[in-house]
């Protein structure tokens, strides 16, 4: 298989990549090694760390740091910015009617099954119509690209999508790192995220609330793995990070315990799932949670971003229909790919899927962080066999997918620099507009040759750069 | 400001604190091992230095020995021992990792680089390790801190609870080094100007990192009586419980000020009462109602004041 490389063309710098070959030919092999080290050490002393489930080991592992970053075009990212925008607001499109009077499946272009029989679907919220009608305000796409002008979208993420805080402090550090670099490039900045982000929460603010709206981030608590980005988001838009013992439900309102007495809350960034929102409603045994907070949801006392059961919108098994929401609520076509999708309930789907099982990709359905999913071709006979058993024990569990050819970007190796693959998440925030910052978190697959760039899976991250004209 | 993340500032002020306390037993314990171990008064030093960390059952139970090697590894590593410095240095960096967002960059910075430099100690083996470059880290890493704090953070709210752990913590630590130690310091003739009673009074003084300021603020021989004058009344000495308390006293008025009518103030109204008691009073006073009474009643009131402080500030009002 021939991969799309992002720098070089046979022995041709592609465009924007120009500037930076001098800087990566002329680099002398211990300078590198001395900022390798300086940015490790900048990252330890921040505190980035990322825990890995059940790997035990280091609690405050860091997620590698490659300095080469990776590089767009302005005319390459406008049109990603219009693809990502138009599948942003098919999405939300979807969401307010699926709770709603469910248009796209009386006019058959779903199934009704795969909506309201998904675990996502949330029937406490039917009929609930959140402000301004946005379910979903932070979306995260992940997107690969496979030659100069194809990219696939992989996944939408239209719950609490991380690793924002990473694209943040890769641009920070590589400034700190190597100015010259950003005196020489024109680079789109990134930093303005944190203010767009609270002006799309407060714009979102309930109807109730008739003052400047109190905004707070609610995390399950120091001890997630995502908590330095929970602390990171609300410490630069200066609003309260908040556990869920912090807030407590009153009469049609929701406050939290402050040294001078309660304080109202209008809008919590929650990033914690809807199982743990509020005992009351979903799992009596949630100790995350705020008993009482959907009613006061229900009632328009309070905002929740994203709102209780937008996930339903990026299930595995409803990605395949995302070209046929933008046809149906946006009348357009669609302009970023959807990866051709097997879906292993239909009988032909599956026959193909198990025929061919070495050359595909299969995922769960409700799986992330790169966990439960088969590569084929990386993969050996016995994983195959292992993988073939439990697809068959419960296909509806499963999709496949062809193995995409993700383009690669040159990445700083142990032996210099090397090709490693690579694929790209922008966050695009939703609210009285639809926003996404010129970036995006790019996370590289460092083992040679893997295609999986999970942080969880030996993954690391690039700054990720937008050149403007 | 979320009561919750005023309770974790509170607290990181006490664990480092508590992890400076530590250091200076340390530094204590290591000077009583120099001396000959014939003489059974200089063991009993070291348990009374401990029982005043309320640890001397701990580490009769798991280390016996009074040697170096254990008063390291239990005074410095030991994280069963919750007033190890390891294990302060760990809470407190916790604490503050949880509050992150009220702590300026250069503070987490210096409480993160402590916590991480201590990962690095504990990596080191134990030989390579001397008493005194161990107290050396401890106390320059928390000083690294509280300068920190006091140079960059906002003097708000969050600044006063942090301040408040600090104050709180530094006079339950004297005022308990001095309860186990209240006798040595009762003028008994039979005992003067023995070398014994001359020495317990300067391991006092340096476990409360005292013994210089002493000489300078008193000049002259040891006596008991200034020993005491100068660790309870002495509103220049650092550590003396006046001085901690009146600090106490000041961070309690700016949060009352700040937060003005609609919050209580009872551990202010209590902090200024306890403030006026012991400042109505000489060391004669104190001598005569008896020291062990006196120190008792004031542990008592400081364990008020900060429950005061948890009912006034630190569940949210509900």
């Amino acid at each position: 298989m021939s991969y799309y490389n992002e720098m070089f063309e046979g022995d041709r710098v592609r465009d924007p990549y120009a500037r930076l070959r001098d800087w990566v030919e002329t680099m002398p092999d211990d300078f590198r090694q001395m900022k390798q080290a300086e940015a490790e050490a900048l990252f330890r002393r921040i505190g980035i760390t990322f825990a890995v489930y059940g790997e035990g080991g280091d609690p405050d592992r860091l997620i590698p740091f490659d300095m080469m970053p990776r590089v767009f075009e302005q005319a390459e990212w406008r049109k990603l910015e219009r693809g990502i925008k138009q599948r942003a607001r098919a999405l939300n499109a979807f969401l307010r009617d699926v709770y709603g009077r469910g248009e796209i499946i009386r006019a058959g272009r779903i199934p009704a099954r795969l909506v309201y029989q998904n675990e996502a679907y949330e029937k406490s919220v039917v009929g609930v119509v959140p402000p301004r009608g946005i379910y979903s305000h932070i979306i995260g796409i992940d997107l690969v690209r496979t030659a100069k002008d194809e990219f696939y979208v992989l996944e939408d993420n239209c719950r609490t999508p991380s690793g924002v805080s990473y694209m943040l402090e890769n641009r920070e550090i590589m400034m700190r790192m190597f100015p010259q670099l950003f005196r020489g490039n024109r680079i789109e900045p990134v930093d303005q995220y944190p203010d767009l982000l609270r002006r799309t929460l407060e714009s979102v603010a309930p109807a109730k609330c008739n003052d400047r709206p109190t905004c707070v981030i609610l995390t399950p608590g120091h001890y997630n793995s995502a908590y330095y980005e929970h602390s990171f988001l609300a410490n630069l838009m200066g609003v309260e990070l908040v556990e869920g013992q912090d807030l407590f439900v009153d009469g049609e309102f929701c406050y939290m315990r402050t040294t001078t007495g309660p304080k109202r809350v209008d809008v919590i960034y929650r990033r914690i799932d809807d199982p743990y929102l509020d005992p009351l409603c979903f799992r009596p045994d949630s100790m995350l949670g705020i008993p009482g907070l959907m009613d006061v949801y229900r009632s328009g006392g309070v905002s929740i971003c994203s709102a209780p059961g937008a996930g339903v919108a990026d299930d595995k098994a409803i990605y395949t229909f995302v070209p046929e929401m933008i046809r149906f609520y946006l009348g357009e076509e669609p302009i970023l790919n959807n990866v051709q999708t097997w879906t292993l309930w239909k009988d032909d789907d599956y026959r193909y899927v198990m025929e061919n099982l070495g050359d595909l990709v299969v995922k769960e359905v409700h799986g992330s962080g790169g966990y439960g999913m088969l590569v084929g071709p990386k993969s050996t006979k016995e994983e195959i066999e292992a993988f073939r058993a439990k697809i068959q024990a419960n296909p509806s569990n499963y999709i496949a997918q062809p193995t995409l050819a993700l383009s690669t970007c040159p990445t700083f190796v142990e032996e210099g620099i090397a090709p490693r693959h690579v694929d790209l998440r922008p966050y695009c925030l939703c609210g009285d507009r639809i926003e996404l910052v010129p970036g995006g978190l790019t996370r590289v697959a460092l083992r040679e040759g893997s295609l999986v760039v999970n942080s969880s899976q030996g993954g690391g991250v690039k700054d990720t750069w937008v050149l403007s004209e | 400001m979320l009561s919750r993340t005023a309770s974790n500032l509170f607290w990181m002020g006490r664990h480092l604190e508590r992890a400076e306390t530590a250091a200076r037993l340390l530094d204590v314990g290591q000077r009583i091992t120099l001396l000959p171990n014939t003489e059974l008064g200089y063991q009993n030093e070291w348990n009374s230095l401990l029982q005043a960390s309320g640890s001397s059952d701990m580490f009769a139970e798991k280390y016996g020995a009074i040697t170096q090697e254990n008063i390291e590894e239990f005074i410095f590593f030991d994280r069963a021992n919750p007033s190890s410095v390891a294990s302060c240095l760990e809470k407190a960096r916790e604490a503050g990792r949880i509050v992150r967002t009220a702590l300026t960059s250069q503070v987490w910075d210096a409480l993160n680089v402590s916590y991480q430099e201590l990962r690095k100690i504990e990596r080191l083996p134990r030989a390579k390790l001397d008493t005194a470059s161990l107290t050396d880290f401890t106390t320059s890493h928390t000083s690294t801190v509280r300068g920190a704090i006091n140079a960059t953070q906002l003097r708000n709210d969050g600044w006063h609870f942090m301040n408040l752990g600090y104050g709180l913590e530094r006079a339950d630590a004297t005022a308990r080094l001095l309860d186990v130690k209240y006798f040595v310091l009762l003028p008994r003739i039979e005992f003067v100007g023995s070398g014994l009673d001359t020495y317990q009074w300067q391991v006092i003084l340096r476990a409360l990192s005292a013994h210089r300021a002493y000489h300078w603020a008193y000049g002259g021989d040891i006596t008991a009586g200034q020993v005491a004058d100068f660790l309870i009344l002495n509103g220049e000495s650092p550590r003396a419980l006046i001085t901690s308390l009146y600090e106490t006293v000041w961070h309690l008025e700016g949060l009352a000020r700040r937060y003005g009518d609609g919050v209580p103030t009872s551990a202010r109204d209590k902090a200024r009462e306890v403030l006026a008691a012991l400042q109505a009073r000489d060391i004669e006073m104190i001598f005569d109602e008896g020291l062990h009474e006196f120190l008792s009643w004031f542990i008592q009131e400081l364990s008020t004041i900060s429950n005061l402080v948890h009912q006034d500030y630190l569940l949210g009002g509900v």
